[in-house]
């Protein structure tokens, strides 16, 4: 066989990811004077963060004059059932408001206040009035901003290229090897530093809001290169996500419509938030009011399609057609419902990984040299749940120190590190063995049975017997998925991406798996139905998933950064308010 | 669940045919899901560009029964079990499938010059819901590029292709310069670059675009039709002109 040539690009930096953290951070590496690389799957500006609606948690205190940073922070430890990481929570907080003022002086436009400033809506566990949006797509208006500053930075976009394979030199990156969509050719960067923007990875379940993209192969990727992931068993059910017709299910509702007075009913008309949470009633943690979902319609007071029912009608249709106006067209032209004067039907779908790659606070470094990561990718600012709008500014503030980090990184370096031939010639084999082995398997049938095994197994509900079964599954789709065998050629052939995707997606769910068996408890996002408690042990460390020499997958705990007593002090004083409209 | 026949472009830039494919109906199914299926079950090569599902993205859009639509919004029991046929975009070069070359809008994207405010104005900023309202509609734009494929200027006369002559930047980027040059906060004149750059004078106003947008923005009413005026105050009227002669040179 002859060997292939393959495109080589060169860089101080390649940022895998253009959502809000890849593409904040190419900014801030740019800036800095770095040469950047910016390469994603989609065309640019297609990213997940496109999806978010409700707004980016900044404690401005524009409409309540109390909020502050510190209840900001407190908002985010007690959501995240306190084991988050202190610093990264500490760091968000404070520099979440810089980050949006950042956005008003590149263009973006918030909804303003009857005096001009950026206006900000209540949302689930948050004491006061802090997500700044514009409408329900406040991640449309994110990500533009972010794309047109990106493009006048300077920044190489490489659209429609994937990168299944970091590069080291030793121990260090040195780089990243992948292939270009359209022409089905290979392409090398040699870096410095890889900064991992790549989302998260919902697509492994059935019911998600989550695009074809988020498969998890930045974290993959992190944790074949030698990183240290945490938390993994830690994924967010949205409240609500579209239950009717099918093909929308799962499809987010956002959170703006209970940000706005939206109320939960049951089958009986019930607006039964009163029994679970009767002080912050629907704007209660995401954790709770799905759990709480869950259970009216387990105990058959569901609505007709197996939800409930989320009603915004009292607002009046001028108010929703303002504040709510994607909502009400997608209710509209996919489900034939006109939320202005009737009920939607709501049910938890897959939103959000908590956990991923373990980052230093300061500067987003993984534990492995070159590669740092931001976003939804790393883990540790969110704990065990996280609130709404503290993605958004999650990817804003960690974007920007992944930026600034790696260019400090790249300063104390010479060059690029070398990069031998056999990691390349091993990833090129893989990535072509869907062409040229003898399998029979339709990659896209083995994603759907992993995607219903882990809805089974993995979802809100979990039990060791649940999870062991869930496994045992992906260890038998494990052994089936290098059968692979796609018809067609290189050139946009959506078939051989999901054949390499596939092992980024039964890895991740590997690990979700593990680490779910592991937790024996409940907290947050993990719900164990043999474990209904909060373990004291547990609260008090976070879950470390890594890959050991031999290949096999690892667990260990480590204890949670504990916080200084300023910071630890703040959780003594009384919350002031709970959040009010 | 009845099945029903959905023709699909299949091809690349060597030629290409309709194949059609019998696909199961779900109730509310739209276009996209059924190319989806086809994907997943009968054609694991199909090339087709998708991400939100939920029109916020933009990515999905195809040409439904010779219409530009968004896939994920087009329902299939519209077409009421009479044929739906799903080609590319025609006004952009062909790839494979469903997917076309769109790069000459990020090229032309790149050009536009970037939003500047005042040298040294900090944010926060005081802006007053009435002083921005208008500029909501050009930001609801999700680069579907639908009115890129329909503008006639672009499509039949091919200005996508142009590589060498000056080209028509096309509704998408119209829509992009006037919300740049309406915001309250920018401080640059465009009025030179839509003249000689983007080529405004190309569009005649035949409203084609603003029939597609799938977020109903009023692209030639709101964003062309005033820039168009801005020009022509910069650059025809011969008042303003022996003005600005006048207050320019005392």
């Amino acid at each position: 066989m002859s060997v292939e040539k393959y495109e080589i690009h060169e860089h101080d930096i390649v940022v895998i990811g253009a959502g809000g953290a890849g593409l904040r951070a190419a900014i801030e590496a740019s800036t800095m004077g770095c040469s950047v690389a910016l390469v994603c799957k989609s065309l640019l500006g297609k990213a997940h963060t496109v999806m978010a609606e409700g707004g980016v948690a900044a404690a401005l205190a524009n409409v309540d004059p109390q909020d502050g940073w510190q209840t900001h922070f407190c908002d985010t430890m007690r959501g995240g059932q306190m084991i988050n990481n202190y610093r990264m929570a500490e760091l968000h907080a404070k520099e979440s408001p810089a980050r949006v003022y950042e956005l008003e002086e590149w263009g973006a436009l918030f909804d303003r206040t009857p005096d001009g400033k950026i206006m900000q809506r209540p949302f689930g566990a948050h004491t006061y009035r802090r997500l700044c949006h514009v409408g329900d797509r406040t991640g449309l208006e994110l990500i533009r901003t972010l794309q047109d500053k990106a493009v006048a930075s300077n920044v190489d976009v490489y659209m429609e290229t994937t990168l299944t394979r970091l590069l080291k030199d030793g121990n260090r990156i040195a780089g990243a090897f992948g292939y270009v969509r359209e022409t089905g050719r290979f392409v090398l960067f040699k870096a410095k530093a890889v900064i991992l923007a790549t989302g998260g990875w919902g697509k492994v379940f059935k019911v998600t809001s989550n695009s074809w993209e988020c498969t998890g192969d930045g974290v993959i990727m992190a944790y074949d290169a030698g990183a240290e992931l945490i938390d993994m068993e830690m994924v967010q059910f949205h409240p609500t996500g579209m239950v009717w017709p099918p093909g929308v299910r799962g499809i987010l509702v956002t959170e703006g419509v209970r940000g706005e007075g939206g109320v939960l009913k049951n089958n009986k008309g019930e607006r039964f938030m009163e029994k679970f949470d009767p002080k912050k009633m629907e704007l209660s943690s995401r954790d709770v009011v799905a759990r709480s979902i869950y259970t009216e319609v387990q105990e058959g007071r569901g609505s007709e399609h197996g939800g409930a029912y989320l009603d915004i009608t009292h607002r009046g249709a001028e108010y929703i057609k303002k504040k709510l106006p994607s909502m009400y067209e997608q209710f509209l032209k996919l489900a034939d419902i006109d939320i202005t004067k009737e009920p939607m039907e709501v049910a938890p779908t897959i939103h959000y990984a908590m956990g991923g790659v373990r980052i230093d606070p300061e500067t987003a470094a993984t534990t492995v040299p070159g590669l740092f990561a931001a976003g939804e990718v790393a883990a540790g600012l969110h704990g065990a749940n996280r609130l709404g709008g503290n993605s958004l500014s999650d990817l804003l503030v960690f974007g920007r120190r992944a930026g600034a980090g790696a260019a400090q990184y790249c300063k104390t370096l010479k060059n690029a590190g070398s990069i031998d031939e056999a990691q390349i010639k091993s990833e090129k084999k893989l990535l072509l063995r869907p062409f040229n082995e003898a399998g029979s398997e339709n990659p896209y049938q083995i994603q759907e049975e992993l995607q219903n095994a882990m809805q089974e197994g993995a979802g809100i509900a979990r039990t060791a017997e649940s999870l062991e079964k869930a496994l045992k599954k992906i260890l038998e789709f494990q052994t089936r998925a290098p059968k692979s065998r796609v018809p067609g050629s290189r050139l946009y052939n959506p078939g051989w991406h999901t054949a390499r995707d596939l092992f980024f997606m039964l890895t991740v769910s590997e690990a979700i798996v593990r680490g779910a068996i592991e937790r024996k408890e409940s907290r947050g996002a993990q719900w164990r139905k043999d474990f209904l408690n909060k373990d004291e042990n547990w609260g008090k460390q976070n879950l470390i998933t890594f890959k050991d020499p031999s290949g096999a997958m690892k667990l260990k705990t480590v204890p949670t950064p504990s916080m200084p007593v300023e910071l630890a002090e703040l959780f003594r004083q009384e919350p002031a308010a709970t959040a009010k409209k | 669940m009845a099945d029903i026949n959905i023709k699909i472009f299949r091809g690349d830039t060597n030629g290409g045919a309709e194949k059609e494919y019998k696909v199961e109906v779900t109730p509310g199914m739209v276009v996209l899901d059924a190319v989806l299926r086809v994907q997943a079950t009968q054609a694991s090569d199909l090339a087709v560009r998708w991400n939100c599902k939920a029109a916020h993205c933009g990515s999905c859009s195809a040409e439904v029964n010779g219409k530009p639509r968004l896939m994920c919004k087009t329902r299939v029991d519209e077409f009421q079990g009479k044929e739906i046929l799903v080609a590319p975009m025609k006004a952009f070069k062909l790839i494979k499938d469903l997917v076309t070359d769109v790069s000459y809008n990020y090229k032309t994207a790149k050009l536009i010059p970037a939003f500047t405010p005042k040298a040294g104005e900090k944010a926060p900023f005081t802006m007053h819901e009435k002083d921005v309202e208008r500029l909501y509609e050009y930001h609801k734009c999700i680069e579907c590029f639908l009115c890129q494929n329909v503008c006639h200027v672009l499509r039949d006369h091919q200005h996508v292709q142009r590589e060498d002559q000056r080209s028509f930047f096309g509704p998408r980027q119209m829509v992009r310069i006037a919300s740049l040059e309406m915001h309250p906060k920018d401080t640059l004149n465009r009025a030179q670059f839509l003249k000689d750059t983007a080529v405004i004078g190309y569009c005649n106003i035949t409203k084609c675009c603003t029939e597609v947008c799938p977020e109903h923005i009023h692209i030639t009413d709101n964003a062309i039709i005033p820039l168009k005026e801005r020009v022509v105050d910069e650059f025809y009227d011969p008042i303003q002109w022996i003005w600005r002669k006048v207050t320019r040179e005392s």
